[in-house]
């Protein structure tokens, strides 16, 4: 795994202009598997249309102590991009008048800009039903200055939500980095002594699965089980649910896909997973994604690949819920990766 | 047409075989998702049969197929590996209790 990120070194598919080329070429070009956009006409799905904004979702920056080896996001230490303060407060302006229940806040790790504590103190105060802040353990352990994350958490009924790609040490390091397994644990053991994931206490501790290779996540109850009977045994951690999310094929894990071939075969059974049903709750219909400079978005992943979203209203300035959710939704062929067995989204499966 | 009997690329085209007899790939389908649902023995339990049958009936699409639904399923290379031995083990013994018969016959051939 490399300790950099495609941006950092350069490499051609840090351009998400690149990325569309190559999710448009070859097989879908050539006919061999349909488009999303085909696929999702066939059920009289296109264009895709929002339903309720339920979700907004927050990108405080693309920095963050791991470098993951599947990372959509290209996230890393030296990713230099932070929502500043200014653009904190459009948010906050939007969240107050907001139609959405939940407010979730990812990066990068959310928790290395600067200015997350001020913004989570303020953000709570807006009565969002469900304020999440997506965590990747490893960062409440990596310097003294975090080691209060899970009291600041706790303080602020913040609802945490943390990648652990599997319960055991070799899955984890390969795919996060050599000690991220051991550090997780800790930091889950820390979350549960301040009461997260403990009988009678509203602190909700979820954790996120995806999978350490070119495969799909399997059936996600079935997972959560596996996943709470091997970490309560080994470690004594509880958690409440855990959400399967299947890897898209975008930047850093689209890298892994080509460098061991293993792209068209992985589209090729995202084709093949491929359910309706599934495409009914997709979680671009219930959420606007809001980048770290302040552009709007239909997902995380249509983000990370730069397409803003298709209406008069693009960034936090000017935003205006009714007319965003007039839009039509942006699609290629990553979007496959949402539609794919019992459905992904970052709330897990949706279906 | 490829020079090598085993392409990779095949195994998504196993189903094609319905277009060439219908009724019979049809039902061949129907039964193998059967079997493998989830009954007395889970889904799991079944995935490691058929990796280990897979090997010892030394089928590379299958040896492919299984080991990515073992991946998916949560199932560790070590239980994978362990599987693959009860396969090993069962074909080696085959193979070996036969060794009785050749006694058999070399006592029967002896003076």
């Amino acid at each position: 795994m490399s300790l950099k990120s495609l941006k950092a070194r350069e490499d051609d598919l840090s351009s998400p202009q690149r990325q569309l080329e190559l999710l448009s070429e070859g097989i879908f070009e050539e006919g061999e598997l349909p488009t999303f956009k085909d696929k999702i006409a066939e059920s009289g799905h296109f264009p895709l249309k929002p339903k309720k904004l339920e979700i907004l979702q927050l990108n405080l920056g693309y920095m963050c102590n791991q470098v993951c080896s599947h990372c959509h996001v290209d996230a890393g230490p030296d990713r230099k991009e932070i929502m500043t303060k200014e653009t904190m407060q459009q948010c906050l302006e939007v969240i107050k008048n907001t139609g959405a229940h939940t407010l979730d806040l990812t990066g990068g790790a959310p928790e290395m800009n600067p200015n997350f504590r001020w913004f989570v103190e303020e953000a709570s105060k807006a009565g969002i039903k469900d304020f999440i802040v997506r965590s990747n353990l490893t960062i409440i352990l990596a310097n003294k200055k975090y080691h209060d994350l899970p009291d600041f958490f706790k303080k602020h009924n913040v609802h945490v939500v943390s990648s652990l790609p599997f319960y055991k040490r070799e899955k984890t390091d390969k795919q996060r980095g050599n000690g991220v397994f051991d550090k997780s644990i800790k930091a889950l053991q820390l979350l549960n002594e301040v009461g997260y994931a403990q009988p009678g206490s509203d602190l909700k501790l979820d954790l996120v699965y995806n999978p350490s290779g070119a495969f799909l996540p399997t059936n996600q109850a079935a997972m959560e089980n596996d996943f709470k009977k091997a970490l309560k045994e080994d470690f004594n951690i509880d958690f409440n649910s855990l959400f399967a999310i299947t890897n898209l094929p975008i930047s850093r894990f689209l890298e892994y896909l080509i460098a061991s071939e293993n792209y068209e075969d992985y589209m090729y059974s995202l084709v093949d997973a491929y359910n309706p049903a599934a495409v009914e709750n997709v979680m671009c219909t219930n959420t606007i994604s809001i980048s770290w400079d302040g552009w709007l978005y239909d997902c995380d992943f249509n983000q990370m690949l730069d397409l803003k979203v298709n209406s008069k209203v693009k960034h936090i300035s000017e935003y205006n819920e009714d007319l965003l959710n007039d839009r039509n939704i942006i699609i290629s062929q990553h979007c496959y990766g949402c539609t794919a067995g019992a459905g992904s989204s970052c709330q897990g499966s949706t279906i | 047409m490829s020079k090598t009997y085993y392409d990779p690329a095949d195994l998504r085209k196993f189903g094609e075989i319905t277009e060439w007899s219908e009724e019979l790939g049809k039902k061949f389908f129907d039964y193998y998702g059967k079997v493998f649902e989830e009954g007395a023995l889970s889904a799991r339990e079944k995935s490691l049969i058929a990796l280990a049958v897979s090997h010892v009936v030394k089928c590379p699409y299958c040896i492919d197929a299984y080991t990515k639904d073992g991946l998916q399923r949560g199932i560790t290379k070590e239980e994978m590996m362990e599987a693959v031995h009860a396969g090993a083990a069962i074909e080696s013994g085959a193979t070996l209790v036969h060794g009785v018969q050749m006694m058999n016959k070399y006592k029967k051939l002896s003076m």
